[in-house]
């Protein structure tokens, strides 16, 4: 009995760590991306996380007379500070001295001096680059969005869930026709009716499209058909409650957690959305976040600290608003498929 | 199932008339407008000529179409094989009774899909950096004699994009796998292991044949995303990559129909994936259906 005991015991502790070492392995790119976007340019490519006051540390005495410079400089306060040394003899002296592994540099306290929100400060100022303009046009363009997708998803799926109707079977199949359809297909014939109807390049472009996915449709007739009582529709009828009444006030309410789960996929959805604004959109004034960012990637390649430090405040929002819906909507993108 | 009959006739109509009219113009009128658009040669939205079907003659022709196919059926198969198991081996790890703290895990491992794929694409192309990146920067610490750089976005895309997936999607696809297994009923497994059967035993004749429902939407999701990988490559490569190694089938369709402008190419191209997808929708449910 013993031995049983310790096995479960075993088995468990080895199942906590490996989570753990997966949830560190998760979590490491985030925690990365912070000091990236935190450190200076100077020491920005001489360390992973965060930056260290580096000392220099004698390894061999050189026999170059101009290495031999550093040596003399250095030898009377062994460990020095990368700095001091350099100001002494020259960054590039020190810097051929450690190559020929006469120095090396040890990892003393953490350089504070060396961690700034300049990077940030950078992009919201607005003076190089539009940033903000840009974070209120994906705000704009993923709300408004949101609402009115889950608005008319919530309808449709309201009238083929609890309505008989002429024709309700035919639009059912529609919409289960749709799930198929890869996005991807609708580009060239989409951006083809957007310049018939002169919508490129604004907003309604971009929105009107994303109104009508058939997916939601088809998860609120889903979740309609259960969660909503014909009996008690036709009661509040009688009472004399009008329809639209009825369907805001009695029936929205009745499937509260799918409607916060798709208001969030949705914004979601818009807020990540590439290929649709890089299509549609041509003046970078009205770019979303994920546009401009990969915009920023090409025009600053090299300044990786003002790309990390985008990128934190392009997710910084959703990952907020996931963490205040969280059971929502992850009940809400799992119901469809467990219940099936 | 019951119905209303007691309303106005006007009110289901009132209803679905938002959907329908943005759902036609925009989804229903496109879609018809591409089978005629597959068969021109267009140049923008504007010009176009009558090829009839030249384009899906030339599409097959391409070489760069044939590239596109293997690389995004290498990807997908990628995804189905090491990125589901390593879910499903999560989800049953954080499914033990005796694991606690169930909600903070399943946090951390989903937290990577909230993430664009624009935002991860431009993570990641700085994590694989040939020099200082942290991968390589980790692997020579693991790997003695691991090379001073090692070059993934230029040599190794395919396993590049494979290493980036799996951070998105494992612990998406874990969410799925672990409300399946809590749906499971403990007591089935318990009389399992009365009955003598090991953990290999249980999990093929008790948890497999309780999750299949769930791992066969999961697989299909997973077939159908990664078959439509595009923005992953195209950010972190800034295109196709060194010698096309990260061309896939929708980057391959963008570039013909907004770089190239030939808006017909595109949709001849939008035509061969949908099919394609189709024909494995199709195929997955008559697997599906004849377990049932």
């Amino acid at each position: 009995m013993m031995s049983m005991k310790f096995i479960e015991r075993s088995s468990q502790v080895m199942a906590y760590v490996l989570l753990t070492v997966c949830a560190c392995i998760t979590l490491v790119p985030f925690i990365w991306l912070g000091f990236a976007a935190l450190r200076n340019p100077e020491v920005y490519f001489d360390f992973q996380f965060i930056p260290r006051v580096r000392h220099v540390q004698m390894m061999a005495a050189p026999e170059d007379s101009e290495l031999r410079k550093v040596w003399t400089a250095v030898l009377p306060s062994d460990g020095m500070e990368i700095s001091a040394a350099a100001e002494l003899v020259g960054a590039d002296l020190v810097n051929r001295a450690r190559n020929e592994h006469l120095i090396e540099y040890r990892n003393g306290k953490v350089a504070w001096d060396m961690m700034s929100l300049q990077y940030f400060r950078r992009l919201l100022s607005g003076n190089e680059f539009p940033f903000v303009r840009s974070f209120l046009n994906s705000v704009f363009y993923a709300s408004v969005t949101a609402v009115f997708a889950t608005l008319f998803c919530a309808m449709g799926g309201y009238a083929l869930a609890k309505f008989e109707f002429k024709c309700r079977t035919l639009f059912t199949r529609i919409v289960l026709m749709a799930l198929v359809i890869p996005g991807s297909l609708l580009l060239a014939p989409g951006y083809q009716l957007l310049f018939k109807l002169g919508l490129l390049d604004s907003y309604w472009g971009l929105i009107l499209p994303g109104l009508a996915p058939a997916f939601g449709v088809f998860l609120f007739r889903q979740s309609m058909l259960n969660a909503v009582p014909t009996e008690l529709m036709e009661s509040a009828r009688i009472d004399g409650c009008g329809e639209i009444r009825l369907f805001f006030e009695m029936i929205l309410p009745m499937v509260r957690p799918m409607l916060g789960a798709f208001l969030l996929i949705t914004f979601l959805g818009c807020w990540n959305n590439f290929i649709g604004p890089q299509i549609v959109l041509q003046t970078p004034s009205k770019f979303p976040l994920a546009v401009a960012i990969a915009q920023l990637k090409g025009i600053y390649s090299t300044e990786y600290g003002l790309l990390m430090a985008g990128t934190i405040l392009s997710i910084a929002p959703v990952m907020a608003l996931f963490l205040l819906l969280q059971k929502e909507f992850i009940s809400g993108l799992t119901s469809g498929a467990v219940k099936g | 199932m019951s119905l209303s009959r007691t309303h106005p006739s006007w009110v289901p109509y009132f209803f679905i008339a938002p959907f329908l009219i943005i759902f036609s113009v925009f989804m229903v009128y496109p879609l018809l407008n591409s089978i005629s658009l597959s068969a021109f040669q267009s140049y923008g939205p504007q010009f176009s000529t009558f090829v009839g079907l030249d384009n899906f003659k030339n599409v097959f022709q391409d070489p760069d179409f044939w590239t596109a196919v293997k690389n995004t059926l290498i990807y997908s198969c990628a995804s189905v094989m090491i990125q589901l198991p390593l879910a499903l081996g999560l989800a049953m790890l954080l499914n033990r009774p005796d694991v606690k703290a169930k909600g903070f895990f399943r946090l951390i491992f989903f937290s990577p899909a909230l993430v664009g794929l624009v935002f991860v694409a431009i993570l990641f192309g700085l994590l694989l950096g040939a020099r200082d990146g942290l991968v390589n920067e980790t692997l020579r610490h693991v790997i003695p004699g691991f090379p001073a750089e090692f070059f993934w976005l230029q040599r190794y895309v395919m396993p590049a994009l494979i290493l980036a997936s799996l951070w998105i999607y494992v612990g998406f696809n874990m969410v799925y796998f672990l409300a399946a297994l809590q749906s499971i009923n403990r007591d089935q497994i318990e009389a399992a292991m009365i009955d003598g059967a090991n953990a290999l035993q249980r999990f093929v004749h008790v948890i497999l044949p309780a999750i299949k429902p769930v791992a066969g939407f999961v697989v299909l999701l997973s077939i159908i995303g990664s078959l439509q990988l595009f923005e992953l490559p195209f950010i972190l490569l800034g295109g196709a990559g060194p010698e096309n190694r990260g061309l896939t089938l929708v980057m391959y369709l963008y570039q013909n129909g907004f770089e190239q402008n030939d808006l017909g190419y595109a949709s001849a191209i939008g035509w061969i994936l949908a099919i394609f997808l189709m024909g494995i929708a199709i195929v997955h449910r008559r697997l599906t259906r004849e377990e049932l």
